[in-house]
């Protein structure tokens, strides 16, 4: 209960250094899936459309990642960003990038597992109608992603959730900067390590309700354009 | 660009997985041809289909067309049951062009005049996944139409539709057929083969048993098992 | 296909583009540990220095011996530690450009209400360590490597306890910072050294307070640090320094004495009053 008191003052009071913290989180892990989906969502498809050799094995080695831990992918990506590592001139650890860098490595294997499962229902559907009509792999591959669209919007939420919600990666590769690199997540470890647990309490209770928030607006929007646009 | 003509198969068989379910198939088929392949369940018809239409490889034999062994752009396979994209009913025909490297422009033209001649122009916006299962077939109809198929092949085309609904899609391949595009297709329907075709080709057991023109099948079928199916006593 | 691979193209190159005009935009990174962020003192000092130099600090607050790694790997500009000890072998490395020091505070000795190994009230930190070692009673310790981590082992040692000798299950080795470890400490109703700056923002003391504290032997040094320029080329050197200036600055040590905490000062400005001989700029 003084959690949620704290919660809502916190809200109420508009706290200055509470949005642009809430602002960071919510568009390092939106920038994260984005980029994320560039790579995944074609992969996912192809993984379903494709005959190529090496294929299973691939598809293996991708659901198997999905059980990477943050913490883990944050260490990779602070060996590979530190100015010691291969890619240190550009200077990018301890930024948002770094952030959106990590998450989106971290969220990868999600939304590219998720891809091919729906993807692969639905060519099941498709697979003779398309090769009838001509269309190669690639086209295939396009064609599918853009029918399952609706599906598709479900997996990116699943991979934005996962991003908004992970303390590991961002904490390594971000270094909790006041004002530069804390985000919802690692400002809850903060306080928790500092003790103040109502505080921790309370932005968590905030971060929870934003994602519901962000999910139910997504699932409104879907279902509108399902109605409007078929 | 010349003629893809004659569809020739020389000693094809499918045998997947070690059953076979068509045996030693040879037969040619010539331009303008109207063809009807009957034969009970289980017989064969939708392999032989797919594998003129170049969807399934033979396991043995050749499939030739105009003495090469490349597979013509111009033909089209009409299903059973009709697979639309998440898209308008316009889209979806214009798919088939789109595939086919036709520019934007002339894509949409073609799209919208076959959807005019399926008599569907009026639905040309709708999502196309919303339509009746005849409309929807219709639109596949279109779609292979808008190719400018000089032969197209349906798998039991209106199987799975209601009277009304097959008797506008048999008038449209009749329609295609008059514009010059090669016609083969399966179906259990006695009344439509014998509305449709000039030449039925019987098939019993992954085999052909005959190949007879049309009016003369139903008099007087050359095979036994041709005679057995049209008394009813196949399945 | 190619319109596609172009706008990733695209896309990647904006984002470098982007991120290297950030590394434009003048800051320095500072690595500095847990126990000075969470005393709060960054909140208070930073904005002073970044308003009168129009650089930012960035501070990745970690444990001293983490910290002091981030910047042997060239990720830091400036150190700001408190482990002399760690801090002089850095220096020998060739790591770091002369340490200053800047300010202190001192350790404390935490323990339960119930007090199982009476030393409350106590001022001599050596006594109350062989009191609890006697009794076993339940002792939490950071085992990080950090600053406050060194100084408690080395106040154990400077007791004649042998460590790996006299632990046990009384002894517990979180490998965490100050805050995670208090928090443990009063979950476990145990005993703990802590900086008093972590101490008096600690807000979850349950059934913990200070028992013993006043021992020079608990005084904690701060010093600070330019990560060497000739090792690390990336190193923005004059915005580091102008940090450091500044830091020992009679400006920047009055900044220092003002931060207070419920009416008390946490840190004690000692820098000395002439630049020291050796100063790269002299």
């Amino acid at each position: 209960m003084d959690a949620l008191n704290t919660a809502l003052g916190l809200v109420a009071s508009g706290d200055a250094k509470l949005l642009s913290i809430v602002a960071l989180s919510l568009s390092v892990s939106l920038s994260a899936v984005i980029v994320a989906a560039l790579f995944a969502l074609p992969l996912g498809a192809l993984l379903a459309v494709g005959h190529f050799p090496g294929r299973r094995i691939l598809t293996v080695i991708m659901n198997g990642f999905m059980g990477l831990p943050a913490v883990v992918v944050g260490l990779l990506g602070y060996l590979l960003l530190s100015r010691a590592g291969p890619l240190g001139p550009l200077g990018l650890l301890f930024t948002p990038p770094a952030m959106v860098f990590a998450q989106a490595v971290l969220v990868m294997p999600l939304l590219a597992a998720l891809t091919r499962q729906t993807s692969e229902d639905a060519w099941r559907e498709y697979e003779e109608q398309l090769h009838s009509l001509g269309a190669t792999s690639l086209q295939a591959t396009a064609t599918l992603l853009w029918d399952v669209r609706h599906s598709l919007f479900t997996v990116l939420l699943a991979g934005f959730g996962r991003a908004v919600s992970e303390v590991g990666a961002v904490m390594i590769v971000g270094g909790n900067i006041d004002g530069v690199t804390r985000v919802m997540t690692t400002t809850i470890a903060l306080e928790t390590s500092k003790g103040d647990l109502p505080l921790a309490l309370a932005l968590g209770l905030i971060l929870v309700t934003l994602v519901l928030a962000i999910n139910a607006l997504a699932y409104a929007t879907r279902e509108w354009a399902q109605r409007r646009l078929g | 660009m010349g003629t893809i003509f004659p569809l020739s198969l020389a000693g094809v068989s499918f045998i997947p997985g070690g059953t076979p379910v068509l045996r030693e198939v040879t037969l040619a088929i010539a331009q303008s041809s109207r063809i009807v392949i009957l034969g009970a369940n289980g017989a064969g018809k939708s392999v032989l289909i797919r594998l003129m239409h170049g969807l399934i490889m033979p396991t043995t034999g050749s499939i030739r067309w105009a003495g090469t062994e490349t597979r013509p752009g111009a033909q089209a396979l009409v299903f059973q049951r009709p697979v639309m994209l998440r898209r308008s009913a316009l889209a979806n025909v214009a798919y088939g062009l789109k595939l086919a490297g036709i520019a934007r422009a002339a894509r949409q033209r073609r799209a919208a005049a076959a959807l005019a001649r399926v008599g569907l122009a009026h639905l040309a916006g709708r999502p196309a996944r919303v339509l009746s299962g005849g409309e929807q077939q219709r639109v596949a109809l279109a779609r292979a139409w808008a190719l400018e198929p000089a032969i197209l092949f349906l798998d039991e085309p209106t199987a799975s539709l209601d009277p009304n609904a097959a008797a506008e899609v048999e008038r449209i391949i009749s329609d295609i057929h008059g514009a010059g595009t090669s016609i083969v297709m399966s179906t259990h329907n006695l009344g439509q083969a014998r509305r449709l075709a000039d030449e039925i080709i019987f098939l019993h057991r992954g085999r052909i048993t005959e190949r007879t023109p049309a009016t003369l099948f139903f008099k007087q079928p050359q095979s036994a098992e041709a005679d057995a199916f049209l008394k009813g006593e196949l399945p | 296909m190619t319109t596609y691979l172009r706008h990733i193209l695209l896309f990647a190159a904006s984002f470098l583009l982007i991120s290297a005009a950030q590394a434009a935009d003048s800051f320095i990174t500072v690595a500095s540990t847990t126990s000075t962020e969470q005393s709060g003192l960054f909140g208070f000092l930073l904005p002073v220095f970044e308003k009168g130099s129009g650089i930012a600090v960035h501070v990745v607050a970690l444990g001293t011996g983490q910290a002091l790694d981030v910047a042997r790997r060239g990720d830091a500009d400036v150190v700001f530690v408190h482990d002399p000890v760690a801090e002089q072998k850095f220096l020998a490395e060739g790591q770091g450009v002369t340490r200053q020091e800047v300010m202190y505070n001192d350790f404390v000795l935490i323990g339960p209400k119930d007090d199982p190994a009476k030393i409350a009230g106590g001022k001599d930190i050596l006594a109350a360590l062989r009191k609890i070692e006697a009794a076993h009673a339940p002792f939490v310790s950071r085992g990080d490597r950090s600053g406050t981590n060194a100084a408690e082992l080395r106040l154990w040692k400077a007791a004649g306890i042998d460590l790996d000798r006299a632990k046990g299950p009384w002894y517990r080795d979180t490998g965490s910072g100050m805050g995670p470890s208090l928090n443990t400490a009063a979950a476990m109703n145990a005993y703990l050294i802590s900086d008093r700056g972590t101490w008096l923002n600690f807000k979850n003391r349950q059934n913990l307070s200070i028992l013993v504290q006043g021992d020079n032997r608990l005084f904690n040094q701060y010093g600070v640090m330019l990560v060497n320029p000739a090792k690390h080329p990336n190193v923005k050197k004059e915005a580091g320094q102008k940090f450091i200036d500044w830091l020992v600055s009679p400006a920047g040590q009055s900044v220092i004495a003002g931060y207070k905490i419920g009416g008390e000062q946490l840190f004690f400005p000692n820098a000395p009053k002439e630049i020291p001989l050796g100063d790269a700029k002299k």
